[in-house]
């Protein structure tokens, strides 16, 4: 079973590599937007392969932790790259 | 028992490491923005969940360990993931990013246009 899991955490880890490539060569900003997105999902999958590996429930945490903090990076990145600004102090939203 | 418990999480895992690849090569392989944020989004989402029901089963059925915070994970990115994907890509349209050359249509133009002439319209000279 563990060289099972070994071969998907090192799957899981080639995936977050090509879309490294991604990030380094995309031609918009949104496309790398887009690709640092997709790595915050994997990481996810990665640390929940981890917690199998290592045998142990406490990296779970970690999950929860992760998802929140990417979404509220892609939401605030999305919005400097629609607006310019993130947090919004005029009459006119 | 034992050996019905791991085929389903190994086949969970399998589709959730399965989606994840196919994840990879639209992202690295579709032409624009727009059809990269929809691979990415959608076959993602799904790959991670299927995965992280795999690892909950993993840890319910044989380790006894009944993780809570493993489902709130997987519905909390079960509700954000498709938030994070129209946010993104309503950034790309708005900052200007051209769509491949063989888009048929282009719908959302016309009321974007039409919004900012109504915008324009109900804004005060004097600010």
């Amino acid at each position: 079973m563990n060289v099972f899991y070994s071969v998907c955490l090192v799957l899981v880890i080639l995936s977050m590599l090509g879309l490294l490539y991604r990030v380094w060569k995309g031609p918009s900003v949104p496309d790398r937007l887009v690709a640092l997105d997709a790595i915050g999902v994997m990481l996810i999958s990665a640390i929940a392969l981890l917690s199998i590996l290592f045998d142990t429930p406490f990296f779970i945490d970690a999950i929860l932790l992760i998802a929140i903090m990417s979404f509220i990076g892609t939401v605030s990145f999305s919005k400097f790259i629609e607006r310019g600004e993130i947090i919004e102090r005029g009459p006119n939203r | 028992m034992d050996l019905i418990a791991d085929i389903i999480i190994v086949l969970l895992v399998t589709v959730g490491i399965i989606f994840t690849i196919v994840t990879v090569i639209g992202i690295l392989r579709l032409p624009d923005v727009y059809t990269r944020a929809h691979a990415a989004s959608k076959s993602a989402t799904l790959g991670v969940m299927s995965l992280l029901l795999g690892v909950f089963l993993h840890f319910w059925w044989n380790e006894g360990h009944f993780s809570v915070a493993l489902l709130l994970g997987i519905v909390f990115l079960f509700i954000t993931s498709p938030i994070g994907g129209h946010l993104m890509t309503r950034a790309a349209y708005m900052s200007g990013v051209e769509p491949t050359d063989l888009t048929v249509g282009d719908d959302l133009e016309e009321a974007v246009i039409e919004q900012r002439i109504e915008s324009d319209k109900n804004t005060p000279d004097d600010k």
